[in-house]
C-alpha cells in the first residue's frame, strides 16, 4: 500500500512528538567525525564545558582560562567536550508480505513498520544524529530536508514477496535498525548481521507481525497463499496445523534473539494490534542504552 | 384428496421423496466443504507441514439435518397440504334448494361471514347441480329456482334490512312459497321471534330443513334517555356470559362542522346479566349536538340509537333589572323561576350581550324596563328567529315609559301609567283571583287553584287588538298574562311579579304549569298517538341495516298516528322523522325488544360459523425451507470462518434483532440525545435575551432573517440598555417557544402550515405574554390584505392561532415611543399598514392629554409587509447586506427601520411602560406643543 507521503510524516512526526529528543548513545567513535551536539565524554573540540586542567607543557598561553586561573596561583586550561555526530541506518522491510492485515481496522505491517522506523528516525534526527537508508540509496544526513526524503524513499513498495535484508553500504561503528517481519529465508538475515557486526555496527530488530500470525485462528478447508501469490499450502483441517505453526514461530523468535545475542543487537517482536507508541518507546530505549 | 387426521394433501405421491432423505444424508455427509483461500504471509512457516488426517472436517450433523429439514419441508410443502379440508362427504343433496335468510338488522353485524358461508353453500349446489332460490324474510319476493352461479352473482348485492321479519312479511313469504318439494336452508339470525314458527312448519312440510345460526354475540343499544341531568344508555345482549365490556360512541358534528366522535364510553355487562347501563354526564352543548350512539365495532342498526328531541333541554336565560346582590333571596325576582325551571332546563346566566350569542330558546326579562339600543336589536332578531321572550313586571316597567305611548315592539300591549293596586291595607276591594283560562289560549284546561291572588298588576291600555292577546285574565276581566307573536317567535308578559311581592302565582303549582305550557320549562314527552293524527311526518336521515346514517332523499312522509304505532318495514323505515315543531326518532330497538336465542326442533340441524377454516399449509412451509437454508448459509459461512471478517457488525445485528432491543436502545439513545440537545437549546436561549425567527424552509430567507436579527440585536446593543446574544432559529414544531420575547415571521407562500401541536404551542406562546412580528414582505407590490399569495399564506397560517381583534397602528399607539418618537415603520419597504392589537372601544382621549390611555398588554402580534429583516440584515462584517431605497434618503429609511426595531423590541419587554402618563411633559416638550 502506498501511503502518501505528507500523510506519512505528519503521522511519524505525532508519534516523534511524545518523546523528548533522542540522544543515540554512541560508543565508538571511529570515521565519522562530523560535528555534532553528542558528548563524546572526552575532552576534545566543541562547544560545552567539560573540564578545566592545570597548564601542562605544550600548552599555548591563549589557552589558559584567566579567569578560573585569576582565583589562584596556578593556570587553568578550559576543556570542552568532544561532540559528535552518529550515522543510523535503517533497513524497513516493504516486501509484499508486509502489505498485509488481517482486519480493516488494522494497519498493515508494512505501515506500521514504515512508521516505526521514521518516527525514530525523527528522534534520531532531532537529536542531532544523521540517518539514512542502508545501502547506497539513501546515505545518513542530518536536518529536517532528510525526514521528507526518508519519508519519501519509505513510501516505495518492492515486489517481492520476503525482502532480503540490505546490508551493503554500512558505514563501520553506525548504528543500524532493521523493521521486517522476517518472515523470509533466515540465511541472508544472518549473513546480514554478522558482517555488520564485524564492521563495529550494533543496532535493533523489530520484528512486525499481524495478530492472525501470532495466534493462528484458522480452521476448516483451507488454501494459504502468501501476498505475492507465490507460496500457496492447501491444508484441509487448518485447526490442526495450528500447534505445529505457533512452534515454527517461537523456532523463529528464538533464532532471531540468539542471532541478535550474537551480535550484540537487541530484539523486539511488534504486532500491529499493539500500539505504535509501544515499539517507539522500546526503540528509543533500545538506541539510546539507558543514557539519557 | 388424501386425508390424515386434520392434515388433507392434494399431492400425496410427492410424499415418497421423504423417502431420498437418508441417501441424501449420505451424500452430504462425504462431500467436504469447498476450501476457502486466503492470504496469509506466515504460509512461509506452513510449507512442509502434512495434515495428520486425511479426512477432511465433516459437515457437522446439525447442519446435516438443518439441511435434511429444509429439503423435507420442501418436498412436504409441494405436496399440497391443507389443514381442516373441506369434507365433501356430508348433506349432498339432490333436488332444488331454498335459502330462507332472515336478513334482519340482528344479521347485519356478521354479515361478511354468512355471505362467505352462503357463498360455500352455493358453490356446491353448483358442483351437484341444484336449483336454488333465495327468499329474504324481511322482504320476500317470490323464489324462483335457477342455477346456482346466478345467485352467485348476485350475492354481494344481498343487504340486510334495518327491520325484523314480522308476521305480515312471514304471512307474504308464505303465500309465496312455490307447491313442489324442496330442501331448505334457514340463515338465521338468532332471535326468537313468534313469526318463526309458521314459517318452519310450512318449509318443513316440503322437506328437509337446516338451520344455520353465527354464534356471534348480539348487543343492541336501546334509546338514551335524559334522567336526572344524566344521559341514561342501555345496551342488552343475546346471550349473558361472562363480565363483559363494551364502547359506547356519540357521534355528532364537532364546533367546526365535522362528523366526529364528541364521547366515548364504556358500559359493562355484568356477569351474567343481559342488560348493562352507562350513565354519561355530558355538558348541554355537547348533549345537544350528539346526533347517535353507537356500539363501537358492531356494524348493525340495532347498536345504532337517534336521539330525537328528547335529550335536549331547552336553555333558558334568566335576566333581573337590578339584582340586589345583597339582598334576601326570597325577594329575589328570578328566585321563584330559578326553583320552577332548574330541573327542567339549562338556565343561562349573565348579561344580556353575552347570553344573546348562545341563542337561548327563552329570554326570560323579570322587571326590566329598558333595554340599550345594541341589545334590543339583537332581541329582536333573536325573536324574529323564533325565541320566546317572557317578561315580567315590577316595579321599575311600572315606573317607566315603555310601551306607554306606542307599543314598543317587545312588548304585547301597550300600558297604562302606575299600574294599580288591589286588595291592600290603603286600597278597596278584595285581591283578585283568576278567571277560567279563555278558550284558545294555551293554558286553556289548566285546574286553578282557589288560593292563587293578585294584589297589584301592570295595566294594559285598552286596545283593539287586546282583545285577541290575552291569554289569561283576572276575575275582573283585566288581562293577566298577554301574548303577542314576532315574526316566528312569541313576547309574552306576565302583568305581575316574578316573585311573590304582587301575587301568590309565583308560589302555586300552576305557575310551573303555566311555565310548561308555555313549552318554556320542558319539552313534552314523546306524544301519545292519538296526539298524532292528522299530522305527517317527513324522514329527515334514516338507518340502513349495518347502522349507517344515510340521508332519506325522497322517501315519502309518514302519518303521525303510524309513525308511533306501526312496526318497521320499508314503508317505516328507522331514522328521524321530523314534524312540525319538534322531532321524532324511530329506532330500531326500543324497551320493548326482546333479545332471546331461537328455540329450533331436535330434528332440524343446526349449523354454526364456527366451523375450522380450510387452511393451505404449502405456503407456510416452504417459507419454512427458505428460513432453513438461509440459516444454513450463515451456519456454513460460521463453520468455515468466512464470517469471522463481518463479525463484529453482523453477530451485533443478529444478537439485537433476536433481542429485539434494536429499537429501544436505539430510541433510548435518540431521546437522550433530543433530551440534551433541548437542555442545550433552553439554555443558549435564556442566557441572554434572545431575538429569534421562525424557520419557513426558504434557505435563503431563513438566513436574511437571521442576517436582519442580527443587525437589530448589535443596533439595540449599541444603543439601549438591552444586549441580546446572537439571534436563534426556531423550528416551531421542536423548539421551545416560551424563551423568546419576539418572534420574527416571515411568510413566503410555500412554508408549511404547522401541525396542531404547534400551533398549541403558538397559542400558548401569544397568551403568555409572546408577541409575533408577521411579514409578508410584499408592501411594494400589495397593499396590506390584497390577495397577494403572501397575504393569503398570512391568513391561513393565522386563522388557528389566537389573535385579537386588529386595526392600523393609531397615531397614539405606545409602538410610536418607546424609544424614539416615530410615526412610520419601515422596513425595506414603507407601506404604512402595520396592524396591531385594536384599542378597546371604550378607549377615549382624556380632555389635555395627547394620548388615549390604550392597550394594557403588550400586542401579541404585528402583522405588516415592509420586509424589516431585509432592512435590517447585516453581513458579518456589520454592512447592510440590502441595498434600501437610493443614496442618503435609502440610509435614512434603514436608520427609521432600525428605531421601529428598537421600539418593538423595548415594547415587548417593557409593555405599557411608555403609556404611563410620567413622560407626557418631556413628550409634550418634544412634539412641541
Amino acid at each position: 500500500m502506498i501511503t502518501p507521503v505528507a500523510q506519512l510524516r505528519q503521522s511519524a512526526q505525532q508519534e516523534a512528538t511524545r518523546f523528548p529528543a533522542l540522544l543515540a548513545r554512541a560508543e565508538q567513535l571511529a570515521g565519522t567525525v562530523l560535528l555534532g551536539e553528542h558528548g563524546r565524554r572526552r575532552s576534545g573540540l566543541g562547544d560545552d564545558f567539560w573540564q578545566y586542567r592545570p597548564l601542562r607543557a605544550g600548552d599555548t598561553y591563549r589557552s589558559i582560562d584567566w579567569r578560573r586561573s585569576g582565583r589562584g596561583d596556578e593556570q587553568y586550561v578550559r576543556e570542552r567536550e568532544w561532540q559528535i555526530a552518529q550515522s543510523v541506518q535503517l533497513w524497513v522491510d516493504t516486501g509484499a508480505s508486509m502489505r498485509f492485515s488481517s482486519h480493516k481496522d488494522l494497519p498493515t505491517k508494512g505501515d506500521r513498520a514504515r512508521l516505526v522506523a521514521l518516527a525514530a528516525a525523527i528522534l534520531l534526527i532531532r537529536g542531532g544524529e544523521r540517518v539514512g537508508f542502508t545501502g547506497w540509496t539513501l546515505p545518513p544526513r542530518n536536518g529536517d530536508i532528510q525526514i521528507l526524503r526518508l519519508a519519501e524513499a519509505l513510501s516505495k513498495d518492492a515486489e517481492e514477496d520476503y525482502s532480503q535484508p540490505e546490508a551493503r553500504g554500512i558505514i563501520p561503528h553506525a548504528r543500524a535498525m532493521f523493521v521486517s517481519d522476517f518472515l523470509g529465508d533466515l540465511a541472508p538475515m544472518e549473513a546480514a548481521l554478522t558482517k555488520a557486526a564485524d564492521r563495529g555496527v550494533r543496532g535493533v530488530l523489530v520484528q512486525v507481525l499481524d495478530p492472525t500470525e501470532e495466534s493462528f485462528p484458522f480452521k476448516g478447508r483451507t488454501i494459504f497463499e502468501s501476498v505475492g501469490k507465490t507460496l500457496a499450502h492447501e491444508t484441509l483441517k487448518a485447526g490442526d496445523l495450528r500447534e505445529r505453526y505457533l512452534q515454527r514461530l517461537a523456532e523463529r523468535k528464538a533464532r532471531l534473539e540468539h542471532l541478535s545475542r550474537l551480535t550484540g543487537w537487541q530484539f523486539m517482536c511488534h504486532h500491529t494490534s499493539d500500539s505504535a507508541q509501544n515499539a517507539l518507546l522500546w526503540v528509543y530505549r533500545a538506541m539510546d542504552g539507558g543514557h539519557g | 384428496m388424501t386425508v390424515l387426521g386434520p392434515l388433507g394433501f392434494t399431492a400425496p405421491w410427492l410424499l415418497l421423496g421423504l423417502l431420498a432423505l437418508p441417501v441424501l444424508w449420505v451424500i452430504l455427509r462425504a462431500v467436504p466443504p469447498a476450501p476457502i483461500r486466503r492470504l496469509f504471509p506466515g504460509v512461509v512457516l506452513l510449507l512442509g507441514l502434512k495434515d495428520d488426517d486425511q479426512v477432511t472436517d465433516r459437515t457437522p450433523w446439525w447442519l446435516l439435518l438443518l439441511r435434511l429439514l429444509a429439503v423435507a419441508a420442501v418436498i412436504i410443502g409441494l405436496a399440497g397440504p391443507i389443514l381442516n379440508p373441506e369434507d365433501d362427504s356430508q348433506s349432498a343433496g339432490t333436488g332444488p334448494l331454498l335459502v330462507v335468510m332472515d336478513a334482519s338488522w340482528s344479521s347485519a353485524a356478521d354479515w361478511r361471514a354468512r355471505q362467505v358461508a352462503l357463498d360455500a353453500l352455493l358453490s356446491r349446489a353448483e358442483r351437484e347441480a341444484r336449483p336454488v332460490a333465495l327468499m329474504r324474510l324481511t322482504d320476500p319476493e317470490a323464489p324462483h329456482f335457477q342455477q346456482a352461479a346466478v345467485l352467485r352473482a348476485r350475492l354481494t348485492g344481498l343487504e340486510p334490512e334495518p327491520w325484523e321479519p314480522g308476521e305480515a312479511h312471514v304471512a307474504r313469504a308464505l303465500s309465496m312459497l312455490p307447491e313442489e318439494d324442496f330442501d331448505s336452508y334457514w340463515m338465521s339470525d338468532g332471535l326468537a321471534r313468534a313469526s318463526r314458527d309458521p314459517m318452519l312448519n310450512a318449509l318443513m312440510e316440503h322437506g328437509q330443513v337446516t338451520v344455520f345460526e353465527s354464534p356471534r354475540n348480539l348487543t343492541a343499544l336501546l334509546p338514551p334517555r335524559f334522567e336526572d341531568g344524566h344521559v341514561q344508555l342501555t345496551a342488552r345482549r343475546l346471550h349473558p356470559g361472562t363480565a363483559r365490556e363494551i364502547s359506547i360512541a356519540g357521534h355528532g358534528l364537532d364546533p367546526a362542522g365535522n362528523p366526529a366522535v364528541l364521547v366515548r364510553a364504556p358500559l359493562t355487562f355484568a356477569e351474567g346479566a343481559s342488560e348493562g347501563e352507562l350513565d354519561l354526564s355530558l355538558p348541554a352543548e355537547l348533549r345537544a349536538r350528539i346526533t347517535r350512539f353507537e356500539i363501537d365495532g358492531a356494524r348493525s342498526a340495532g347498536a345504532v340509537s337517534l336521539p330525537d328531541d328528547s335529550l335536549r333541554r331547552r336553555e333558558v336565560a334568566l335576566i333581573a333589572g337590578n339584582e340586589n346582590r345583597e339582598g334576601l333571596e326570597l325577594l329575589s325576582p328570578l328566585y321563584y323561576l330559578h326553583k320552577a325551571l332548574q330541573d327542567d332546563v339549562d338556565i343561562l346566566d349573565g348579561a344580556l350581550t353575552e347570553v344573546l350569542p348562545a341563542n337561548p330558546d327563552v329570554i326570560v326579562l323579570a322587571d326590566v324596563a329598558t333595554l340599550g339600543p345594541g341589545e334590543e336589536a339583537g332581541v329582536t332578531e333573536w325573536l324574529e328567529k323564533g325565541g320566546t321572550l317572557l317578561r315580567f313586571a315590577g316595579p321599575r316597567l311600572a315606573a317607566s315609559d315603555l310601551s306607554r305611548d306606542r307599543e314598543d315592539p317587545l312588548m304585547p300591549v301597550r300600558l297604562r301609567a302606575g299600574g294599580r293596586s288591589v286588595g291592600g291595607a290603603m286600597s278597596w276591594g278584595e285581591p283578585k283571583s283568576l278567571a277560567p283560562f279563555p278558550e284558545g289560549s294555551p293554558f286553556e284546561g289548566l285546574t286553578i287553584p282557589a288560593d292563587v291572588t293578585v294584589t297589584s298588576q301592570v295595566m294594559a291600555q285598552p286596545d283593539p287588538t287586546l282583545a285577541d292577546r290575552v291569554i289569561a285574565q283576572l276575575s275582573d276581566g283585566t288581562p293577566l298574562v298577554t301574548r303577542k307573536r314576532v315574526g316566528q317567535g312569541q313576547v309574552v308578559l306576565f302583568h305581575v311579579t316574578a316573585n311573590a311581592e304582587w301575587s301568590s302565582l309565583p308560589l302555586s303549582g300552576l305557575f310551573v304549569q303555566m311555565l310548561e305550557r308555555l313549552a318554556i320549562s320542558a319539552m313534552p314527552a314523546t306524544p301519545e298517538p292519538g296526539e298524532l293524527v292528522g299530522t305527517m311526518w317527513q324522514p329527515i336521515r334514516v338507518l340502513d341495516g349495518f347502522g349507517a346514517v344515510v340521508d332519506a332523499g325522497t322517501l315519502p312522509g309518514v302519518p303521525g298516528e303510524a309513525l308511533l304505532t306501526e312496526a318497521l318495514g320499508p314503508e317505516l323505515r328507522p331514522g328521524l322523522y321530523q314534524g312540525e315543531e319538534r322531532s321524532l326518532a324511530r329506532n330500531v330497538v326500543t324497551e320493548s325488544t326482546v333479545l332471546e336465542p331461537a328455540v329450533w326442533p331436535d330434528t332440524v340441524p343446526v349449523e354454526g360459523l364456527n366451523r375450522p377454516q380450510e387452511t393451505p399449509l404449502a405456503g407456510w412451509l416452504l417459507a419454512l425451507a427458505i428460513a432453513l437454508l438461509l440459516a444454513d448459509v450463515i451456519a456454513s459461512l460460521a463453520l468455515s470462518g468466512r464470517l469471522r471478517g463481518a463479525r463484529p457488525t453482523a453477530a451485533t445485528v443478529l444478537l439485537a434483532l433476536a433481542l429485539g432491543a434494536l429499537a429501544t436502545t436505539g430510541g433510548a439513545r435518540a431521546q437522550g440525545a433530543s433530551s440534551s440537545s433541548a437542555d442545550a437549546f433552553a439554555e443558549a436561549a435564556t442566557a441572554e435575551v434572545t431575538l429569534a425567527h421562525v424557520v419557513t424552509g426558504d434557505t435563503q430567507l431563513d438566513e436574511l432573517a437571521q442576517n436582519g436579527l442580527r443587525g437589530l440585536s448589535e443596533t439595540l446593543y449599541y444603543r439601549t440598555s438591552v444586549e441580546p446574544s446572537d439571534p436563534m432559529a426556531v423550528n416551531l414544531e421542536t423548539d421551545e417557544l416560551a424563551f423568546f420575547p419576539l418572534l420574527y415571521w416571515p411568510i413566503t407562500p410555500s412554508q408549511p402550515t404547522p401541525s396542531p401541536a404547534a400551533y398549541a404551542k403558538l397559542n400558548d406562546y401569544l397568551r403568555s405574554g409572546g408577541m409575533i412580528l408577521f411579514d409578508t414582505r410584499d408592501a411594494d407590490v400589495a397593499g396590506f390584505g390584497a390577495a397577494s399569495p403572501e397575504g393569503r399564506k398570512l391568513r391561513e397560517l393565522a386563522a388557528p392561532l389566537d389573535i385579537p381583534p386588529l386595526e392600523p397602528v393609531p397615531q397614539d399607539h405606545v409602538l410610536t415611543r418607546t424609544f424614539y418618537l416615530l410615526q412610520d415603520f419601515p422596513g425595506r419597504y414603507s407601506s404604512r399598514d402595520v396592524w396591531v392589537e385594536a384599542a378597546p372601544p371604550d378607549a377615549e382621549l382624556v380632555e389635555g392629554m395627547p394620548f388615549r390611555n390604550l392597550n394594557d398588554n403588550v400586542t401579541p402580534v404585528v402583522i405588516g409587509g415592509n420586509d424589516w429583516a431585509a432592512a435590517w440584515a447585516v453581513d458579518s462584517r456589520g454592512n447592510p447586506q440590502v441595498r434600501i431605497g437610493s443614496g442618503f434618503a435609502g440610509e435614512r429609511q434603514r436608520e427609521i427601520a432600525y428605531r421601529f426595531g428598537v421600539n418593538l423590541v423595548m415594547h415587548v419587554l417593557t409593555g405599557n411602560y411608555k403609556s404611563d402618563q410620567v413622560h407626557v411633559p418631556a413628550l409634550l416638550d418634544r412634539l412641541g406643543n
